[in-house]
């Protein structure tokens, strides 16, 4: 394995993450304002409505989307397939933050963000969220054991914190040394269990709606929406990493590492497949094939995912053309990624429409701003993380000084 | 690229085969509808939409004041839900029916929590703020909430409310079926006691359900044979007796199999005693250790590298 990880130690505060900042600051303002005068005031959410942009993008996509977290924990540490390692670092930190802001998101769209932690007494075992919560919960935590390996092996043994905090650094090498221990010998644990917790709230993620037989859209409308999340989660796991290696490695310049997405790509044909064939299965079997032409927004909506974010990427990854050519490769990724975020929009809101009011809504400015601030956030940590932890395998082309 | 399906198709199957067994053992799903319950049995045809419900409601259960007096009939002009401030409201319908005079017959519905005898709200909410109580109501405890308002997005009668303008502590509002009235009182709830045509009757919902039906046998012209709340969704402790065909007076046609159902089959067969997450680690871990040190000598590149 010639795959080393290093910090990028490039040049901090470029173009890009002063604009992330930039975006983070107008969230906090907004999320200051929603702290004010509650999720009323930043939100057009209503009585009818109570679940809007931020469950359906923070949290379902969120979720959704960090799914190259396990996928790629799966192919690389169980199955040995050593060779995808230097795409399992960033997957995994992907992951990390991808799931510390849906929590994050959560704490901002639920109305008493302070009580947060109730589900940890007061156990609903028939509610579908609170098995999510728990499973999310658990794999958050997994998630940062995950990661700490990352952070002893640029750290341990070097712990030197500047000034008045120097005292720590006794404590904070031991606290390093303790979590190496454990880590060590029990990574497997977590490795297995992250992809089992994984299976279990992706899957649960789509049990949510099945309680709202009235409200939500028959072409969504499915018992087995748990096994289609479930599947477009695995399928979305190796585009993610595409689309993101494509971004990080063109923006910082680094290898394109295309000898390792092309051939991580060929699962994605099988696993696409394997969505697409239950997607279009499922519509023949219970006839919502009729809906299909009769023009109105929410089967727009159905055609869009199912058209620009399955079929078309699939035929695409079919083509070996496709899967060694940079840009289509990373055109076809983004649109399964873009595919799976219409796909939870459309099952959260789009294709949610309560029978008696019949209450429309589309996101208020602010609420837009609080999720674009998260994003920013996101991706600024990760940046940060990145240019100080080995996540990324070193430039390997166009070396700069 | 080959031994990886294989191992995929092995764990595909095998949990198919782990699922059929649970199929066949778990035991099937059972309604948890209180037996001896209250309820209110609403009878449309003798509603005169005077709002002394909407007045006393607000009275007991020490909501604000409306903006707009409860003696000011020209609200029923427009349709209303229930909301944050008013737990139950009258709308008027004119359904097509005149008197002798030609003048069009107004039929007015109140509407308020159904309390559903398997409430989709108390099965969603995460916490178990939302209960399903011995004595029909379905009752919110505000100290466990923490405001997913999933119970909302379950309600097939859009009924829960939120205080969408309270920062810190915002509250889920509905009708509370005047919970402690009627348990620790012994009261008639606040709507059920002022109306002054008894067009709501409280009782045992059995008792509620075979008056309505003798209401309808003997008065086979007045009635529709139907009583919205019997069956739908399973039952409902507030029910209704109308001349008018319910969905013209703005109630909709839901399952009659209680919501949860579904999702808590799906649920408690997946995951009753964590077998499916047990199965699923131990064959995680066979695979794991089959393949330690294995996989890369598998790696077919097909000539794929650019």
């Amino acid at each position: 394995m010639s795959h080393t990880p290093r910090p990028l130690r490039a040049k901090f505060w470029t173009p890009g993450v002063v604009l992330m900042a930039f975006l983070m600051a107008a969230g906090a303002v907004a999320i200051i304002a929603r702290y004010i005068g509650g999720i009323g005031y930043v939100t057009n959410l209503t009585n009818a409505r109570p679940w809007g942009l931020w469950i359906g993008v923070d949290v379902a996509s969120g979720v959704a989307l960090a799914a190259g977290g396990f996928t790629t924990a799966f192919v690389a540490h169980i199955l040995s397939r050593h060779y995808y390692e230097p795409v399992v670092r960033p997957a995994l930190l992907t992951a990390m933050l991808g799931y510390t802001f849906v929590v994050l998101g959560l704490l901002v769209d639920i109305g008493r963000s302070w009580a947060i932690w109730k589900p940890l007494i007061h156990w609903n075992p028939n509610s579908v969220l609170f098995e999510v919560a728990m499973c999310v919960m658990f794999y958050l935590n997994v998630l940062y054991l995950e990661f700490v390996p990352i952070v002893v092996e640029q750290y341990k043994g070097r712990v030197h914190l500047p000034g008045p905090l120097s005292g720590l650094n006794a404590p904070v090498e031991g606290l390093l040394k303790l979590l190496d221990a454990i880590t060590g010998k029990l990574m497997w644990v977590f490795i297995i269990a992250g992809v089992v917790l994984s299976c279990m709230h992706q899957s649960s993620l789509g049990s949510l709606m099945l309680v709202a037989p009235t409200k939500l859209h028959p072409l969504w409308y499915t018992p087995i929406l748990p096994l289609l999340f479930l599947t477009s989660a695995i399928a979305v796991g190796y585009p993610m990493v595409v689309f993101e290696t494509t971004l990080v490695t063109s923006s910082l310049k680094l290898d394109p590492e295309m000898d390792i997405l092309t051939p991580l790509t060929r699962f994605t044909v099988f696993l696409l497949g394997l969505y697409l064939a239950l997607k279009v299965g499922d519509m023949v079997v219970r006839g919502t094939y009729v809906y299909l032409l009769d023009g109105t927004a929410q089967t727009n909506a159905f055609l869009v995912e199912l058209i620009l974010g399955v079929i078309v990427p699939w035929v695409m990854l079919v083509l070996p053309k496709v899967r060694q050519s940079r840009r289509g490769l990373f055109i076809a990724c983004a649109l399964i990624v873009g595919g799976v975020l219409v796909n939870r929009v459309n099952v959260f809101v789009v294709g949610y429409r309560p029978p008696i009011s019949e209450a429309n809504y589309a996101p208020a400015f602010s609420e837009i701003l609080i999720t674009v601030g998260l994003i920013a956030g996101l991706m600024f940590l990760y940046r940060f993380l990145v240019t100080y932890l080995p996540v990324l395998s070193g430039p390997k082309q166009e070396v700069s000084a | 690229m080959d031994l990886s399906r294989r191992g995929f198709f092995k764990i595909m199957g095998a949990t198919g085969a782990g699922l059929a067994a649970t199929g066949r053992s778990a035991a099937a799903w059972e309604s948890r509808a209180p037996e001896d319950a209250y309820g209110c049995l609403v009878d449309l045809t003798r509603c005169i939409g005077c709002r002394k419900c909407e007045q006393a409601c607000q009275t007991v259960n020490g909501l604000p004041q409306p903006e707009q007096s409860f003696d000011d009939l020209t609200i029923l002009d427009r349709k209303r839900r229930p909301d944050e401030k008013s737990f139950t409201v009258v709308n008027r319908y004119y359904s097509g029916k005149i008197d002798e005079r030609d003048q069009l017959i107004p039929t007015f519905v109140k509407i308020q929590c159904m309390h559903c005898q398997d409430p989709a709200c108390a099965s969603a909410c995460i916490v178990g703020a939302l209960t399903k109580k011995e004595n029909g109501a379905v009752h919110y405890d505000a100290s466990k909430c923490i405001g997913c308002r999933y119970c909302m997005v379950a309600c097939p009668f859009e009924i829960p409310a939120y205080e969408y303008h309270n920062p810190i502590t915002p509250r889920v509002m509905k009708c509370t079926f005047c919970y402690e009235r009627v348990a620790e009182e012994g009261k008639l709830p606040g709507c059920a006691q002022i109306c002054p045509v008894e067009a709501i009757t409280f009782g045992k919902r059995a008792d509620l359900l075979a008056l309505g039906h003798q209401r309808i046998k003997d008065n086979p012209g007045r009635y529709l044979d139907h009583i919205y709340g019997e069956k739908e969704v399973g039952g409902t402790s507030w029910m209704y007796l109308s001349d008018q065909p319910f969905e013209d007076l703005g109630f909709i046609q839901v399952p009659e199999k209680p919501l949860p159902q579904l999702a808590e089959t799906i649920q408690h067969s997946l995951f009753s005693y964590l077998w499916s997450p047990i199965v699923l680690f131990g064959m995680l871990s066979g695979v794991m250790w089959g393949f330690r040190d294995k996989g890369d000598r598998h790696i077919d590149r097909e000539g794929e590298n650019p």
